[in-house]
C-alpha cells in the first residue's frame, strides 16, 4: 500500500505550495486514474507520491509518504526505487543517455536494482516480449520516434517490477495499438499486486483500466470516487476534463432522445473494439 | 489536382536512414493550397518522415517533393521556412530562448518582419494559444502543455502559407484540445494550409476534411472522415491498428451509415427520430 496524508508541497526557490493537504490511498493491485486540468498539479503530485520530490529535487513536503507502511522520508534512493518507481510524460527525460541499445536501457533498472545478470537478463526480455519490442533491441536508444521511446520508457519500468508504479501519462505519444499493449501490460502487472497511479488525459484508457478515479485542481484533490460514478459527475467537465467517450456519447444520445436500452446497447457493442474482442474468451 | 493547384507534392518519395531503415516507401501526396489534412497511423508508419521533407528537414532517398510547384531539392531549409512552418512533436526540440516572447520572435524577425508588423504577429500568436500573459516568463518555467502550445505559437507567428502540425494535442487537457481545434478552424479561415500528425481520431475527425492513413510508409486510405472511418474500411484501418472514433462504431451499431463525429451521428439519428 502507497498512502499520502497530508501533503502540501512547495519546490524549491516558489514562494507557495503547489500540492495542498492531499490524502491519497492505493491498495495493492489497485488501479487509480488522476485527472484533472493542465496545471493542476498532476505532474507534481505524481513526483510527491513517487518520493522523487523532495528526496531528489528538493523542496518542502509537509505529511507523509509511507509505502507498505514504510516512511518514505527514512529510505535511501536506492531503497526508494525498490518500492515505487516513476515514469515521466517527456520520454526523452527519462532516457538513461548512457546505454548504446535498447536492450541495454531497459535492462539498466534491474541491474541498478543490484540483481543478478541472469535476472537482470531475464526481466529485460519479459518486458521487451510484452510490449512487443523485439525488432528495436539492437536500436540507438537515441534514434527511435516518440512512441517508440515511449514504450521503451515504459519497459525500463515494467522490467524493475516495482510494488508501486506511478506514471505521468504514459501513453501521450502512443498509437491505439501501443495504448493497448501499455494497457494490457498494467492491467497483468496490477495483478501481480502492484498499486498503479496513472494521470493521463485519455479518460477512455483510464475508463476501461482504473477501478477509481481522482480528480485534482488548484494542487488539491477535488473528487475521489469509482470509475463510473465520477466520469458521470458534471463537475469534471467544469474542471475541463473532457468524459470517455462512452459517457460522452450517452448523454447525447439521451438528449437526441434514443430509447436508454437501445443507446446503452449500441455503446457497449460498439466499444468492444476487434482488439479487445480478440483478448476475450 | 494540377501541380500548380497543390501547394505541396511528393512524388514516389522514399526516404531511407542511415541504418537503413525504410521509413518512407513511395509516398505520392498532393495537398491542394487551404486544405486541412490529418495524417495518421502507427508510431513508426513514417509520418513525422513524412512531414519532415515538406520544409526540407529531411530530403528524399528517391523521388521528389514539390513546394508550391517547384522541386525542394536544392532549395535551403531557410527559404522553405517560409511556406512551410513545422511545429515539432517534443517542444523541448525546438524551444530555445530565455522568455517566451523571444522565442516566439525568432521565426518570423528571421522571415525579415519588423517594427509593428513583427509585435502584431507575436501578439496573435500569443492569444491564438492564450500565453499572452507569459510573455517574460522563461519557456522551462511552462508546464509541458504549454511549453507545445509555446511551439505551436512560435510557428503560427511565421504567418506561413502552410503550417504542420506534430501530434498538437498530445499532453493537452479539453481546453488545451479546443484551443488547437479553434486554431485550425482560424488558420483554414484565412486560406492556409493546416497538416497534423495525430493519434487523437476524434481531433481528427472532426477539424479536418481530409485524412490520410500511413502505414509501413505508404499511404493505404486516403479520404474524408466519413470515408476513412465507414465500415468497409475498417479492415484496412484494423491492419494498422487503429480504431474508428466511437461515434463511427454506435453509427454503423445502430444502422446508421457513416457517422466519423458526434455531430455526424447526432445529425443521422434526428433523421431517424425525425425531429
Amino acid at each position: 500500500m502507497l498512502q499520502l496524508t497530508g501533503a502540501t508541497y512547495r519546490y524549491a526557490g516558489y514562494a507557495k505550495p503547489v500540492l495542498h493537504e492531499v490524502d491519497l490511498r492505493l491498495d495493492d493491485g489497485e488501479i487509480v486514474g488522476l485527472v484533472g486540468p493542465n496545471e493542476a498539479g498532476k505532474s507534481t503530485l505524481c513526483l510527491v507520491a513517487s518520493g522523487l520530490a523532495p528526496a531528489s529535487i528538493g523542496g518542502d513536503l509537509s505529511g507523509t509518504l509511507t509505502l507498505d507502511g514504510m516512511p518514505a522520508a527514512g529510505l535511501k534512493t536506492h531503497q526508494l526505487a525498490e518500492r515505487v518507481v516513476v515514469g515521466f510524460q517527456n520520454p526523452n527525460t527519462q532516457r538513461s543517455g548512457i546505454a548504446a541499445t535498447v536492450f541495454e536501457e531497459i535492462a539498466l533498472g534491474p541491474m541498478n536494482l543490484g540483481l543478478s545478470v541472469a535476472e537482470t537478463v531475464a526481466r529485460t526480455r519479459e518486458a521487451i516480449a510484452r510490449l512487443r519490442l523485439e525488432h528495436l533491441v539492437s536500436r540507438d536508444p537515441l534514434r527511435l520516434s516518440g512512441g517508440q521511446a515511449q514504450l521503451v520508457a515504459i519497459a525500463s519500468l515494467l522490467a524493475m517490477r516495482p510494488r508501486h508504479i506511478i506514471l505521468d501519462e504514459p501513453t501521450a505519444q502512443l498509437d491505439p495499438a501501443g495504448t493497448r499493449l501499455v494497457e494490457a501490460a498494467l492491467r497483468s502487472l496490477a495483478g501481480t499486486g502492484t498499486s498503479l497511479l496513472i494521470a493521463e488525459h485519455k479518460t477512455d484508457l483510464l475508463d476501461r483500466l482504473c477501478s477509481r478515479i481522482v480528480a485534482i485542481d488548484g494542487g488539491r484533490i477535488v473528487l475521489d470516487g469509482p470509475t463510473a460514478a465520477t466520469f458521470e459527475d458534471p463537475r469534471l467537465t467544469d474542471l475541463g476534463v473532457e468524459p470517455p467517450a462512452r459517457a460522452r456519447l450517452g448523454r447525447a444520445l439521451a438528449e437526441r432522445g434514443v430509447d436508454p436500452a437501445v443507446a446503452d446497447d449500441a455503446i457497449t457493442a460498439a466499444a468492444v473494439t476487434p482488439d479487445a474482442a480478440e483478448a476475450m474468451p | 489536382m494540377t501541380v500548380a493547384e497543390a501547394v505541396l507534392r511528393t512524388e514516389v518519395l522514399v526516404h531511407v536512414y542511415p541504418d537503413g531503415t525504410r521509413a518512407l516507401d513511395g509516398v505520392d501526396l498532393s495537398i491542394a493550397r487551404g486544405q486541412r489534412v490529418a495524417i495518421v497511423g502507427q508510431n513508426g508508419s513514417g509520418k513525422t518522415t513524412l512531414v519532415r521533407h515538406l520544409n526540407g528537414l529531411l530530403r528524399p532517398t528517391e523521388g521528389r517533393v514539390l513546394v508550391d510547384g517547384a522541386d525542394a531539392t536544392g532549395r535551403r531549409v531557410a527559404a522553405l521556412a517560409a511556406t512551410v512552418g513545422l511545429a515539432f512533436q517534443d517542444p523541448d526540440r525546438q524551444i530555445f530562448a530565455g522568455k517566451v516572447r523571444s522565442e516566439v520572435a525568432f521565426g518570423p524577425r528571421n522571415l525579415g518582419l519588423t517594427g509593428a508588423a513583427l509585435e502584431a504577429a507575436i501578439d496573435a500568436a500569443l492569444t491564438a494559444t492564450g500565453l499572452q500573459d507569459e510573455a517574460n516568463t522563461n519557456p522551462y518555467d511552462l508546464g509541458y502543455s504549454r511549453r507545445k502550445l509555446l511551439a505551436l505559437a512560435s510557428i503560427l507567428a511565421m504567418g506561413t502559407p502552410v503550417v504542420v502540425l506534430d501530434e498538437p494535442t498530445t499532453g493537452q487537457d479539453a481546453r488545451g484540445v479546443e484551443r488547437i481545434r479553434q486554431i485550425v478552424a482560424s488558420l483554414a479561415a484565412e486560406g492556409r494550409t493546416v497538416i497534423a500528425i495525430t493519434h487523437d481520431m476524434r481531433f481528427a475527425a472532426e477539424s479536418f476534411e481530409r485524412i490520410v492513413v500511413m502505414r509501413g510508409g505508404r499511404i493505404v486510405l486516403d479520404g474524408t472522415p466519413a470515408d476513412v472511418f465507414a465500415e468497409d474500411a475498417w479492415p484496412t484501418l484494423a491492419s494498422t491498428f487503429l480504431e474508428p472514433p466511437l461515434a463511427a462504431r454506435i453509427g454503423v451499431r445502430l444502422g446508421l451509415g457513416s457517422t466519423p463525429t458526434d455531430q455526424a451521428l447526432a445529425v443521422a439519428l434526428s433523421r431517424v427520430t425525425g425531429d
